[in-house]
């Protein structure tokens, strides 16, 4: 009884040594499995596949929350590119966007080429909802912009189509290779969802440079991070693997989870 | 024969009674693997959290978060002084230096500007992107490991025997405190009262806020449901109750090991462990049954 003791004493006593020794050690080591491409990040990442999955079933077709007029007590806060630099962006809108398109191409039947009239003229929807940014804070404002079901219905998507990609008209990063302009994606339920809309309208009046001018998606359902701003081109795809990093964003190539409806 | 004798003595499904009367089976294998998942999940969850609040180290309370008007109840932040950078943290506009581990901190001439110190996130450094992958997963494990607890429990009558109140609890309160206090614990099969409230409060109160407070900050459970802010107060108000709850859990934590060290660590370790506990020799001529630390 008493070896039993002891021996079991002694393996406790050095248990718990040496989890207090990895506890001090180990954070150093865990940060070195956590880039993006590891094994141990990737079985981590899995999760995001698992609340995709849960929240879909979960979600259905429900709507996000939409608030009132009173409930607009500031500005929209924006985030991430608020002046692109991009000579091709600023001679866009020097002429107040006139020569701008929003090309739709990809996997669809008839590819669309739209000006910022042409969608304008098209049924609109507008909406009080809240944005909540993937650092943790939100702000609640008033969005009008065309459907993207609707546009995706005048190009008629292919069956195979699983992913709409937002392509951007600003730099959000260089590399070696040259800038890289800001992209991202959602699959096609929220695409077709219907708060889900290009919007060119925020609080009332046109959408200002700071916050996407001329049109942003709004995926209200999503983190901020999943709506891209300045939109140049929508691209209906079947996979990530020519976009980028191939992991469906510019922040999802560096680290993000590509669902962010958490 | 011994064998035999053995087995029929052998209170839990997993282990063999040893002869000595005084260790009891306490803790049985679903209270002890659940137990171990917790300590791992809210070990990884807390540091995580912390990275993530790293992003905006403000809590507001409403729906939205203030930028044109003043909804901040609690802010951690760098400034310069005189005499340098100084890490500040602000409770209610009160301020606070907290130079060194809150706002600014770092090794020696190579401090930086973050919230919660380096050693407090995962990663150490500024990733906001691999603490959320983190967060989340954890957070499956956590709430599954709930599920299975919880169902364990009321199947092997855990909570029944063990958790739930009784008058008896409410009568001993005065000199349970007193004899925690005094730090004098008794070892015995059942936990004592302050036992029950604290573990009750963290399986009941602390656990599930956290994971409803987190389930209401994601745009997708609001559309599923949409009533879980407006109770809460909004979405930066759930927030904030999200980090008071974590502020919560530490507590208990701190609480809890400096217990067990009072207690007896390596009997309150081989319990959690292995299931065994070693309890007080019968207390002779005493007419209440003295209860576990």
């Amino acid at each position: 009884m008493l070896k039993f003791v002891i021996s079991r004493r002694k393996f406790l006593t050095s248990a718990s040594l040496g989890v207090s020794g990895i506890m001090l050690s180990g954070c150093d080591a865990f940060d070195s499995q956590l880039r993006v491409g590891d094994g141990l990040r990737s079985f981590l990442e899995g999760a995001n596949g698992l609340t995709w999955r849960a929240q879909r079933l979960l979600a259905g077709d429900s709507l996000a929350p939409e608030f009132t007029e009173a409930d607009i007590r500031q500005p929209q806060r924006p985030n991430g590119v608020t002046a692109p630099d991009d000579d091709v962006y600023k001679g866009l809108l020097a002429n107040n966007f006139a020569d701008w398109r929003l090309e739709v191409s990809g996997l669809v039947e008839k590819p669309l080429s739209l000006s910022r009239e042409q969608l304008m003229n098209m049924p609109s929807r507008t909406q009080i909802t809240r944005h909540d940014c993937v650092e943790g804070w939100s702000c609640i404002a008033k969005w009008t912009g065309t459907p993207l079901s609707l546009v995706l219905e005048q190009a008629v998507v292919k069956p195979q189509a699983r992913y709409v990609v937002f392509h951007c008209l600003d730099t959000i990063d260089r590399s070696l290779s040259g800038d890289i302009k800001y992209y991202g994606s959602i699959d096609l339920i929220d695409a077709r969802h219907p708060q889900t809309i290009l919007a060119y309208g925020l609080n009332g009046k046109p959408l200002p440079v700071e916050n996407g001018a001329p049109l942003r998606v709004r995926v209200e359902r999503q983190i901020g991070y999943k709506m891209p701003k300045y939109l140049r081109r929508i691209e209906l795809v079947d996979s990530f693997a020519a976009i980028g990093g191939g992991r469906g964003g510019y922040w999802e190539d560096n680290g993000y989870d590509w669902y962010g409806g958490i | 024969m011994q064998s035999v004798a053995r087995s029929q003595s052998t209170v839990g499904p997993d282990a063999a009674a040893p002869k000595d009367a005084t260790l009891i089976y306490r803790q049985s294998r679903w209270t002890r693997l659940t137990h171990w998942l917790w300590a791992i999940s809210l070990f990884f969850m807390l540091l995580s959290g912390l990275q993530i609040f790293n992003a905006r180290p403000q809590l507001y309370i409403g729906k939205e978060s203030g930028f044109a008007y003043n909804n901040t109840i609690f802010a951690i932040g760098a400034e310069n002084t005189a005499n340098g950078p100084r890490g500040y943290t602000e409770i209610f506009g009160k301020r606070f230096d907290t130079t060194g581990v809150l706002g600014w901190s770092g090794p020696a001439e190579q401090e930086t500007s973050r919230a919660f110190p380096s050693w407090a996130t995962i990663p150490s450094y500024y990733d906001l992107g691999t603490a959320r992958v983190v967060h989340f997963f954890f957070a499956w494990i956590l709430t599954t490991t709930l599920v299975v607890w919880l169902v364990a429990s009321l199947v092997n009558g855990h909570l029944r025997r063990d958790l739930v109140p009784r008058i008896d609890d409410l009568r001993r309160l005065p000199r349970d405190i007193v004899d925690h206090a005094k730090l004098k614990f008794h070892h015995s099969r059942e936990y004592n009262t302050l036992q029950k409230m604290a573990y009750g409060s963290v399986m009941f109160v602390l656990l599930p806020l956290m994971i409803i407070t987190g389930l209401a900050m994601s745009p997708s459970m609001n559309a599923v449901l949409p009533f879980l802010n407006d109770l809460l107060g909004g979405r930066q108000t759930a927030r904030t109750i999200h980090f008071i709850v974590m502020l919560l859990l530490v507590a208990f934590f701190i609480v809890h090991m400096l217990m067990i060290f009072a207690a007896g660590p390596i009997n309150e370790l081989r319990s959690i462990i292995t299931g065994w506990y070693r309890t007080d020799p019968p207390a002779h001529g005493s007419k209440t049954p003295q209860r576990g630390a």
